[in-house]
């Protein structure tokens, strides 16, 4: 049965995903091809999808599939079931740390993870910056638009700030940008 | 402290309006969730996001949506956990469902594909903008400061898992502490 199969298949992928989506697209890829839901190209296609549709790129990666194999109620169950593993796995975290949280050690924990988490996230930022700009790491290939592009909303960002002492909001930024990506590699 | 209690709806919208303005992962939610959820809201504070990100990087599962249950549960238990996580899920199985068909042919148009360049342009230069915020609080000493260079680095030159990294860097944190309690 389609709807169960979709189930247990995103049920394991929302288990083993550890640190972002882009850890988990080897296993979906294995979940996929187990079932036999999609070609390999098909799959690659629908990550970049993913990628490029609002919201997290796993639910969307789920909801795509399940959408494609069985209608709405499939995109339903696959992207419950993606979801179901975080949430359960946060509920018990806040029930065990409800006393541990002010625990010395627990305190000691974040105090070494919460400089590391820091350190990912912009070590990703920085990374994907650069491979907009200037292609991937040890295969340079400048990307003029994408630098103006950055330049820019660098510059709007800052520029906003100064004038009116308020933060621009993220989600004008992201709207800008997609009228500047629009322009600038129509030119 | 007994404050007007967060409706659950105003929960469900704002996670919803989380998911449509996310474009990548959990990463790229972290300038939309610091204006959101800290400025805005005052649902919590930008120490508490980041111990939301630490332990969304080392247990299994989607960081965004590990976020909205914590946020969620803190704010109404765990029906508040629930009705996030829906709201964050929401915008993607309406937009998703509606385009499956459609975004085939949609995707291929050149002017979507500009506009899609030129939003992923941007989605990297909010985490890097969001970060370098948030660096004060996290690194606040020689130690903290070597973790985060170390983790950096690592992060851009060599290609494994980030659940490697958290492991570590809590290890880490436990052994300065011992260290710390002997010394005295």
């Amino acid at each position: 049965m389609i709807y169960l199969d979709l189930f247990f298949g995103f049920l394991k992928v929302g288990c083993f995903t550890f640190g972002g989506a882009y850890g988990a697209i080897p296993l979906i890829r294995d979940v996929v091809m187990f079932y036999g839901w999609l070609s390999d190209e098909m799959l690659t296609y629908m990550i970049a999808v993913s990628e490029s549709t609002p919201g997290p790129i796993m639910v969307n990666l789920a909801t795509y599939i399940g959408s494609n194999r069985a209608g709405f109620w499939g995109a339903v169950v696959a992207s419950l079931a993606v979801v179901l593993p975080s949430f359960l796995i946060i509920l018990l975290v806040t029930v065990l740390l409800k006393n541990a949280w002010e625990n010395k050690y627990a305190q000691a924990v974040l105090r070494g993870l919460k400089p590391c988490v820091i350190g990912i996230v912009l070590a990703t930022g920085i990374y994907m910056v650069f491979g907009n700009c200037f292609g991937k790491i040890f295969a340079i290939n400048i990307n003029l638009q994408a630098i103006i592009i950055t330049v820019l909303l660098v510059a709007a960002m800052f520029t906003y700030k100064k004038v009116t002492n308020k933060k621009l909001s993220p989600i004008m930024l992201i709207i800008a940008a997609a009228f500047l990506g629009m322009g600038i590699y129509a030119i | 402290m007994k404050e007007k209690e967060t409706s659950l709806s105003l929960l469900f919208w704002t996670f919803a309006k989380m998911g449509i303005m996310t474009f990548g992962g959990g990463y790229a939610m972290l300038p939309i969730l610091q204006r959101e959820v800290v400025e805005n809201r005052h649902w919590a504070t930008e120490e508490e996001i980041m111990d939301y990100y630490a332990i969304g990087q080392c247990t299994p599962g989607i960081i965004a949506v590990n976020t909205a249950t914590f946020i969620g549960q803190k704010k109404r238990g765990s029906i508040g956990g629930i009705v996030s996580t829906l709201g964050l899920v929401f915008p993607s199985l309406v937009i998703i469902s509606v385009l499956a068909g459609l975004i085939t042919n949609f995707s291929h148009l050149v002017w979507v594909q500009n506009a899609f360049t030129g939003i992923q342009v941007c989605v990297c230069v909010l985490i890097v903008n969001a970060v370098t915020k948030l660096l004060k609080k996290s690194v606040v000493d020689k130690q903290t400061a070597l973790i985060f260079v170390v983790v950096l680095v690592g992060g851009i030159f060599v290609n494994i898992s980030p659940a490697w990294f958290v492991i570590i860097a809590a290890a880490v944190g436990i052994i300065l502490k011992n260290l710390e309690v002997k010394g005295r």
